[in-house]
Formats: structure tokens, C-alpha cells, sequence
């Protein structure tokens, strides 16, 4: 990729990110482009109509839910690093680095990965998937061939088999113990670049 | 066929022996008649009367012979389809197969000679151009060139690799006496493995088709089917000619020579292919008003492209499958959504008809006396080493692709590869192109190929199955998911999906991308209609925001214009259709409404697979039985793995032969998109109004400024719903419909439509002063495919004229009462 070094220095706090995410240089230029390309108004930051525009995703049953997983709550707006922080995510898990300098927990640890599948359901960001918001991810889901009756019956059930403490929601704590057998990593990466 | 029952089968197949039997005894027959007449032709017209009726057969002999075998194929093909228990287990080919061996049985009785038999001539330009016409168009294009460094390494090096371990082997174990006497030398060794080496496109179909294995491992192996014929022939050329000059004639520059004629061959016919798929886009661009000779192209062409390779000595097949590959995209967007089907369609019949005759054949065949040479050693010992070597190949090289693969693929991957290596009718057709003069033993050597052929088709092809069934069950994990878990893993593989899309990660991207790049640019600029390439144009990313905004600058317009006139006059009407015509005019509006034919946008996920996460369909359900609450159980996990929108990676790709679906994940695209378009729209709404309560507003056409865009907005809102059965391509041309007329929104929508039809508080734009606003505004969706359609903020009035479609005559309107 050539002097990657040097052709970094237009994007903001890349060394920080290199360090923070894990990316590689290289990786980190090709996001960036990413990004450029997809901010069609050149302001360095993503808006909601831009990700919209992404064909594929409009495609997607929570197509939504993955766009608005990029945007901290009560911004509308998505700078670069905070992009590059939500990718790292899928990256694969790097057993070498479990703590990173500043001491959090890398971004692509199962926990963190955990979380943001978690963040998927739990919109209101209430820390427990409740009844109706697992409803409202089966419907996405499901085909609409299925009934309100039946979805909600499945929303139960769900919650029924997964809910231990038994206060008829789905707690973080729950939820990663569902998915213990899982293996996170492998269904929540792809490779970036290489 | 149920209905038909065994009975009639039973029936129709002895009336097709009779009539076989009954039409060779006339054949030879009347053969012996025509010599007979030929010897006495003064007499011939010595005739005692006027004949009412005569007896014409050799007038009809050569068409009425291939139609009744056309037929008698077919009927084979019936009776083995009756009964789906038996085709689970033995796959078609195989049965096809054996129905040959009955029928040459019959011909042979009844002839006591091979009657038919295979011709290569008839294979080679009558049976395998169709089949390979409709691999090429129906190839998942993007699953190809993605992987298409591993097909071509073991399409080339593989083959080269089977062709001289076979043949030297062979030719080994002959000088170790294994074989007897055989009067065969190292050159026509290695002929005969290099017509030995290749794997045959139309096998591999015909078994994979009842073994559903992840795209990639598809790929791989058809590809390699398909792409190997460059090798094959000039493998097969090379040792032809050495073995015509004789052993001492070759030196270093044969050799060489025989080299370059691999590239110019492989590379020529490739050549000749995409240049004859850039023909056929560039016709199909031009049809616009004979829409109904569209599909005859496609066929015409493609077997040109196959001829003309054939006629420069080039691979064929290759040409045929890049034409095939080459044309798909621009056929699919410039063809009318009939010719479209007509031609996927038709190019399966003929396709599944010239595979069902190539088998059939294949059996028949094998009933001739002259071929029965049997040698032990010969036969057992090629059947061995091609398998075996098969193995190695196939291991060795995936060992090396797998250092450069992101997903490796696995053990189960690699034992299905090297077991998929089917050899078939192709081989056979080569065999039988041998020179007897040159090679004594051919009866040998097509026996044994035949053998080997049945062997790899009927044999493998039965314990492929079982095999991919008891590997998987080895490996698979005994678990049983719960809920929880199925919705998870649902929601990772759409996770993963959306953010490779939106990090824009598919594998190179700089090549793919510079392609792309070119591709949009200049090729489909000189290979698509015009209006072909806007509905192209990124046509998601107009709706909603865009909409609106134009609507709000339509009335802008329209009203400076004075072409909302319609309005204040209920009996004027304005024919919009005149002014537009350049744009609209090719684009046929009310059918847009109900097709989905144009895949590639439309469907990027049913046409196109991914190549990420490979799965294996074939799913062992368990059920366990645990308690009362069990059957409750099942049936909500039944209902979620029925239910659940399948992402990406699994669509399966349409390649089955005889499976042609149609559209039918288009339903659950279209309707995710509804979906997610109604969110957004109902977002945007509530972004950009505020959060003022939804107010009843009377709409008076003459007045009320702030009235106008509420309405606007909501007949807006409504005809875009009413717009359902548009599809997705299209979601901004709709029906012109009367917006009171029982317009089939489906129920989920319903609501929501209640809900914004209810009125809206105005936009600060809106009160900012419009001065009307159409009462009825049908036509605001379907606005734009302007293919500078992303520029929405500043969009001139100009760039709006040019993209309104024709009106509907204007319905009345029933204002909401407050």
C-alpha cells in the first residue's frame, strides 16, 4: 500500500485509532476512503440518509437497527473514529490483546461484541430487552405471513427460556448466558482487507 | 403426475419400445428398399396403378428419427421422474442411463447391430451447446469471478496434472506388463488421459443438482467443469497431432508450440465469447420495437459464438460460457420481463432436454458388440488411478489455495471436491473422435471410458448423498437451539451482511471497484438502454426525503407553470405524456408495476450469493420429545426456522437444472423494503414536522396555502403505498390510480396509512407560501429517475420538468372532514 505512513496524516487521530482498534494502517486508509465515499456532502460526517443510501442495506431486515447502532445517543452525526470504533467491532478476536493500553476492553472481545448484539435489541437503552422490543426485532425478522398472535407467542417463549431472574425481560447478563454455546467471534466477523 | 399414475407411464413407454422396434425393422427395411431402387432405377416407375396412399419413410427418415428419440427420451424422463422416492436415492442421470442400457437392449434385439449410438458429431453441435449456453447464463457471476483464481487453478493445473498422472501411470503399469498386450505407446497414453482428464459440466450439474453443497464448493467444481475444456482440447490437439507425427518428429519447438496453443486457444475462445456477448447486448439495446424476437437472439448468437470458436479451432465451450456470462447483465436490463422469462425458461428446457437425450445415449451406446473389449488390467487400473489421482490433485491444490483464502476450505469441502470430479459424455465424445487408423485399440478405449463415465456418474453419483449426509452428521453439534439462540443467529448473519455493506468489504475491492467503475461507466452506456441504465442508478436513494422535497417543488412549478390547471378545472387534462415522451417512452409504466425482472437491483440478494459463510442445506431437524410444552415448543421453532427472512448467505442460487423459481424471494425483499420505507418515511415525517399532534385539515383546492402540502403528503404517502405490487426497483412508478378506488393495501399497512392520512401539521415550508397544491398527487412518487437523482437539495426546476410522468384524469377528492 505505499507509504502508508505518510498518506494517514490527512485523517484525523489515526495513530490514536491504530492503537485504540486494532486496525492496521492499511486498514484504517481503506475505512477511510469507505467513509469518504459514503459522505456524499464532504462535511466529514456521516448522516443517516448516508448510510440509507447504501443500496444493499435498505434490503436488510434491521438494515434500521445497524444505522442507528452507529449514532451515539442524541447525536445525529458520525465522525470518522467513531465509525472506525463501531467496525472494529468485527474485527477478529485477538486473544494476544486483551487489555489495551488505556486499560478497556478492546473493541472486538466477545464482551464487546456481545454488547453491541445486545445494543441491537435494547433501543431504549434500558439495559434489558423487554417483551415489546423483542417483538419489534421478530417482526423485522419474521415474513409477515406470520401473525401478531403467533410472533408474540414466540416473543414469550423467548423470554421464557432465557429469562432467569424472571422479570419477564432479557438482561445483558441473560442474554450472554444464552449465547454461551455460541461462538461469537466467528458469527460476528469479516475480514477486513485481509 | 400422481394423477397419471404408473399405469399410463407403463403404457406409453411399451408404445414407445413397439413403435422403436417396429421403426428400425422399417428403417432396415426400407434401407435395403432405397439400395434396391438405387441399383434398379430405370424400373422404379413401374408402377401398376395410381397409388392412393404410399408408404413415403425415406422422405421423412432423418427428422422423424431424431423427433421419436426426442420423445422416447422424454417418456424415459417421465417414468423415471414418476416416483420421487426412487430419484432421491439414484440420481436422474444414472436412471437416464440405465433406461439407455433397455433401450439399446431393445434396438439390439430387434436389429441385432448398434442402430444409434452417440454420435460426436450430434453431441458436440446438436446436445452440448444449449447445456453449456444456459450454465454460462444462469452462472452467479459475481460467486464466479470472485473465486475464479481457485477455478482456474484447478481447472488448468488440475487437468494437466490428471491427463499426465493417468497417462503416465497407465503407461507405467503397460511396461510392467499389467495389461497384457496391448499395442499402445506412451503418446496415445497420454491421449487417452488427457481425454480422460477433464470433468464434465453436465454430470456435475446433474448430481450436484440433488446435493445441495454451499455455493462456494459449487463454484468451485462447476467452474472448474466449465473452464477445463480450454485445457482439455488442447491437451487432447497436441497429443493428437504428436501421436500423428510420431514419436521421433517431436522436439522442444512441438512442445512449445503445443504450450502457446494452450494460451491462444484458451484465451482466443474466451475472446471469441465475450465478443459475442457484447454483440448480443448491443442487439438487445436496439430492440425496443420488436420486443418479441428478443429471446431468438440469445440463442442464435450463443450457438454462433460456439461455431465460430469451433471453426477456429479454439475451446468451444469456453465461448459459449463466456457469451453466456458476458451477456446475462444486459440482457436482463435491456430485455422486456417476458423475454426475460421466455428466455431463462426456454434455455432450460432445452437444456434439460439435450442432457436427458446426452444420457439416454450414453446408455445406448454401450450396447455394441465392437466395443466390448474387455482387459482387466486396463479397465480396473485407469478407473483406479483416475480416482485416486483425482484425490491427490484436488488436496494438493486446495492446500495451496487455502493459503491465500480468507474462508479455507475445509475437509468436508475438499472430500466433496475431489469426489465431484465426474467425468461424463464429453470425455466419451472425445474418445469416440479418435483416429482408428492411428490408434488400434480405440474399442478399448471408448469401452473403457464408458465404463469410467458410468462408473463416476452412477456410482458416485449415487453415494454422493449419503456421503455429504453421514460427513456432516459426523461434524455437526448435537445441540438443540433455543429460541433466543435461532433469533440470534438470524440477526448475526443480517448483522454481518449490513456491515459488509456498509464498510463496503467484498473481497478486492480496488480491482472490483476500479471495474465497477468502468463497467457503469462505459459499457453499460454502450450496452443497456437508456432507460435501463436510470432505473440502474441508484434508485434507493430517491425515495422519501427526495420525494417530498420535489413534491413540494413540484407544486412550485407546476404552479408558476399554470399545469396544475387540472386542478382548478376539473375537466381539464393535461397530457404530460407529450412533453416527456423521449424519456418515457421506452419505459412501460403499468408493467413496471408488476414485474420484477430486473434481478440485479432488485434483488442483489436473491441473484447474487456471498461468499462469507458457507452453509450446508442439508438440515438434520431434530426433535427431541421432552414433556407437554414440547409441542408447543416445535411448533414455535418450526415457525421461526420457517419464517425468518433468510439473509444473504443463504439464498440459494438458482442454478437447479430443473427448478426454475420464479421470483420468489422477491416477495420477502419487496416486503423488507416496504417496510423499512414506511419507518422512514414516518421518521422523516416526524423529523421534519415537529411534534404537533396530527390535525384533521379540510383541503380546499382554491385556497389555504397551508393546507397543501399536508395533502400533498398524504395522497403522497397514500399512492406510494398503493404502489405496493411495484416492486422494488420501481417504487416510484406506479398505477395511475384513483386514490378513492379500493386500492389493495395489504393489511399491514393499513394502519399506518390511517394514521397519516389523518392530516398533518404543515411544514414551515410548506406555510412559507405555497400557492397550491394539487389535490390529488398521484403522480409526486413516481417522480425521478434523473440520473443525477442524489442531487436533492438544490434540484432546478428544470431537472424536475423532464421527469413527470403523465397524470391520471383527476379523480375526486374527498377532503377529511374536521
Amino acid at each position: 500500500m505505499g507509504s502508508s505512513k505518510s498518506s494517514l496524516r490527512h485523517i484525523p487521530n489515526a495513530q490514536e485509532l491504530i492503537q485504540d482498534t486494532g486496525f492496521s494502517a492499511a486498514h484504517i486508509q481503506r475505512l477511510y476512503e469507505r467513509f469518504d465515499l459514503l459522505d456524499r456532502d464532504q462535511m466529514g460526517r456521516l448522516r443517516v440518509p448516508d448510510f440509507e443510501a447504501i443500496s444493499h442495506l435498505a434490503m436488510n431486515p434491521i438494515g434500521d437497527r445497524i444505522i442507528a447502532a452507529f449514532f451515539s445517543p442524541g447525536k445525529d452525526t458520525v465522525d470518522f473514529p467513531s465509525f472506525v470504533r463501531i467496525l472494529a467491532h468485527f474485527q477478529p478476536t485477538d486473544d494476544n490483546r486483551t487489555r489495551d493500553s488505556s486499560g478497556k476492553e478492546p473493541y472486538n472481545s466477545p464482551n464487546r461484541k456481545l454488547q453491541f448484539a445486545f445494543q441491537l435489541y435494547d433501543q431504549d437503552g434500558d439495559g434489558k430487552i423487554s417483551r415489546a422490543e423483542l417483538l419489534q426485532v421478530l417482526q423485522e425478522m419474521l415474513g409477515m405471513q406470520v401473525t401478531d398472535e403467533l410472533l408474540q407467542s414466540i416473543a414469550e417463549r423467548a423470554i421464557q427460556e432465557a429469562d432467569l431472574d424472571q422479570d419477564d425481560a432479557i438482561s445483558f447478563d441473560e442474554f450472554k448466558k444464552c449465547l454461551e454455546k455460541v461462538d461469537i467471534d466467528q458469527k460476528m466477523r469479516i475480514g477486513f482487507l485481509s | 403426475m400422481r394423477r397419471c399414475g404408473h399405469g399410463h407411464c407403463w403404457l406409453l413407454g411399451t408404445l414407445a419400445f413397439f413403435y422403436l422396434v417396429l421403426l428400425s425393422g422399417v428403417e432396415a427395411d426400407a434401407k435395403s428398399d432405397h439400395h434396391s431402387e438405387n441399383g434398379h432405377h430405370q424400373n422404379a416407375s413401374s408402377i401398376s396403378g395410381i397409388p392412393i396412399v404410399t408408404f413415403k419413410w425415406h422422405h421423412v427418415e432423418t427428422p422423424y428419427t431424431v423427433a421419436l428419440w426426442i420423445i422416447v427420451a422424454g417418456l424415459c424422463k417421465l417414468v423415471i421422474e414418476a416416483n420421487h422416492h426412487v430419484t432421491n436415492v439414484i440420481p436422474e442421470s444414472a436412471l437416464l442411463i440405465c433406461s439407455g442400457f433397455i433401450l439399446g437392449g431393445m434396438v439390439w434385439g430387434a436389429d441385432k447391430k448398434q442402430t444409434f449410438k452417440l454420435n460426436p458429431t450430434v453431441f458436440f453441435y446438436y446436445l452440448l451447446p444449449q447445456i453449456i449456453l444456459d450454465a454460462g447464463y444462469s452462472m452467479p457471476n459475481k460467486l464466479f469471478f470472485t473465486n475464479l483464481g481457485g477455478i482456474l487453478l484447478h481447472a488448468v493445473i488440475g487437468t494437466c496434472w490428471n491427463a499426465a498422472t493417468v497417462g503416465l501411470s497407465l503407461w507405467g503399469c503397460h511396461m510392467g506388463g499389467a495389461m497384457g498386450d496391448l499395442d499402445i505407446g506412451l503418446l496415445q497414453y497420454l491421449l487417452f488421459g488427457s481425454l480422460l482428464s477433464a470433468v464434465d459440466p453436465v454430470a456435475v450439474i446433474a448430481v450436484f443438482e440433488q446435493v445441495h453443497v454451499n455455493e462456494v464448493l459449487f463454484i468451485m467444481v462447476f467452474g472448474e467443469s466449465l473452464l477445463n475444456d480450454g485445457v482439455t482440447v488442447v491437451l487432447f490437439n497436441v497429443f493428437d497431432s504428436f501421436v500423428s507425427l510420431g514419436g521421433p518428429a517431436i522436439n522442444a519447438a512441438e512442445i512449445v508450440k503445443g504450450i502457446i496453443s494452450f494460451f491462444v486457444v484458451a484465451f482466443g475462445g474466451s475472446l471469441v465469447g465475450l465478443v459475442f456477448g457484447l454483440l448480443l447486448s448491443l442487439l438487445t439495446r436496439c430492440t425496443k420495437n420488436i420486443q418479441i424476437i428478443e429471446p431468438g437472439f440469445v440463442f442464435v448468437v450463443g450457438y454462433l459464438s460456439y461455431l465460430t470458436a469451433e471453426m477456429l479451432s479454439l475451446s468451444a465451450i469456453l465461448s459459449i460460457t463466456f457469451c453466456g456470462v458476458c451477456c446475462q447483465k444486459y440482457m436482463n436490463a435491456n430485455m422486456d420481463e417476458k423475454s426475460v422469462t421466455t428466455v431463462r425458461y426456454a434455455m432450460k428446457v432445452l437444456a434439460n432436454g439435450s442432457e436427458t437425450m446426452i444420457f439416454v445415449f450414453l446408455g445406448i451406446t454401450a450396447i455394441d458388440k465392437t466395443i466390448w473389449v474387455w482387459n482387466t488390467g486396463f479397465i480396473l487400473l485407469t478407473l483406479l488411478f483416475v480416482l485416486v489421482y483425482r484425490v491427490i490433485g484436488v488436496f494438493f491444490l486446495t492446500w495451496i489455495q487455502n493459503k491465500f483464502r480468507l474462508v479455507p476450505l475445509d475437509l468436508m469441502d475438499r472430500i466433496i471436491m475431489s469426489y465431484g470430479g465426474l467425468r461424463g459424455a464429453v470425455a466419451y465424445g472425445l474418445a469416440a473422435l479418435l483416429d482408428e487408423n492411428k490408434i488400434k485399440e480405440k474399442p478399448l478405449m471408448i469401452g473403457t471410458t464408458l465404463i469410467i463415465v458410468y462408473f463416476t456418474v452412477v456410482l458416485q453419483g449415487i453415494t454422493m448423498k449419503p456421503l455429504v449426509t453421514w460427513l456432516k452428521v459426523k461434524r455437526a453439534t448435537n445441540n438443540e437451539l433455543t429460541l433466543i439462540e435461532k433469533v440470534q443467529n438470524k440477526v448475526f448473519n443480517h448483522m454481518l451482511v449490513a456491515i459488509e455493506d456498509i464498510s463496503g468489504q467484498k473481497g478486492n475491492n480496488y480491482m472490483r471497484d476500479k471495474w465497477t467503475h468502468f463497467e457503469e461507466k462505459w459499457m453499460s452506456w454502450f450496452l443497456m438502454k437508456p432507460s435501463a441504465r436510470k432505473k440502474h442508478d441508484h434508485l434507493f436513494n430517491i425515495f422519501h426525503m427526495i420525494n417530498l422535497k420535489d413534491a413540494l417543488e413540484y407544486v412550485d412549478k407546476g404552479e408558476s407553470n399554470g399545469t396544475l390547471e387540472f386542478i382548478r378545472n376539473d375537466t381539464a387534462f393535461i397530457d404530460f405524456k407529450k412533453n416527456y415522451e423521449d424519456d418515457f417512452s421506452d419505459v412501460s409504466m403499468p408493467d413496471l408495476t408488476i414485474d420484477m425482472g430486473d434481478d440485479t437491483i432488485a434483488n442483489p440478494y436473491a441473484r447474487q450469493t456471498r461468499d462469507a459463510v458457507p452453509s450446508i442445506s442439508l438440515e438434520m431437524h431434530k426433535q427431541t420429545n421432552y414433556g407437554l410444552r414440547e409441542s408447543e415448543n416445535i411448533n414455535t421453532h418450526h415457525l421461526l426456522q420457517q419464517h425468518l427472512y433468510k439473509s444473504r448467505n443463504q439464498h440459494r442460487f438458482r442454478y437447479s437444472r430443473s427448478h426454475f423459481d420464479l421470483n420468489q424471494d422477491e416477495n420477502e425483499v419487496q416486503e423488507i423494503f416496504q417496510r423499512t420505507m414506511r419507518n422512514r418515511l414516518e421518521s422523516f415525517k416526524s423529523a421534519k414536522l415537529g411534534v404537533a399532534p396530527p390535525k384533521p385539515i379540510t383541503k380546499h383546492p382554491r385556497k389555504d396555502t397551508q393546507k397543501k402540502m399536508p395533502n400533498g403528503k398524504s395522497t403522497e404517502k397514500r399512492s406510494y403505498y398503493s404502489g405496493d405490487e411495484a416492486g422494488i426497483e420501481n417504487p416510484s412508478f406506479m398505477p395511475d390510480l384513483d386514490p378513492r378506488a379500493p386500492v389493495q393495501i395489504p393489511p399491514w399497512l393499513a394502519e399506518g396509512e390511517l394514521d397519516s392520512t389523518a392530516g398533518v401539521a404543515p411544514s414551515q415550508r410548506a406555510q412559507a407560501g405555497l400557492p397550491r397544491t394539487p389535490s390529488n398527487l398521484n403522480r409526486l412518487a413516481p417522480l425521478r429517475i434523473s440520473t443525477r437523482s442524489t442531487d436533492f437539495p438544490t434540484s432546478s426546476s428544470s431537472q424536475q420538468s423532464n421527469e413527470l410522468p403523465p397524470p391520471p384524469s383527476p379523480p375526486p377528492y374527498h377532503p377529511h372532514k374536521i
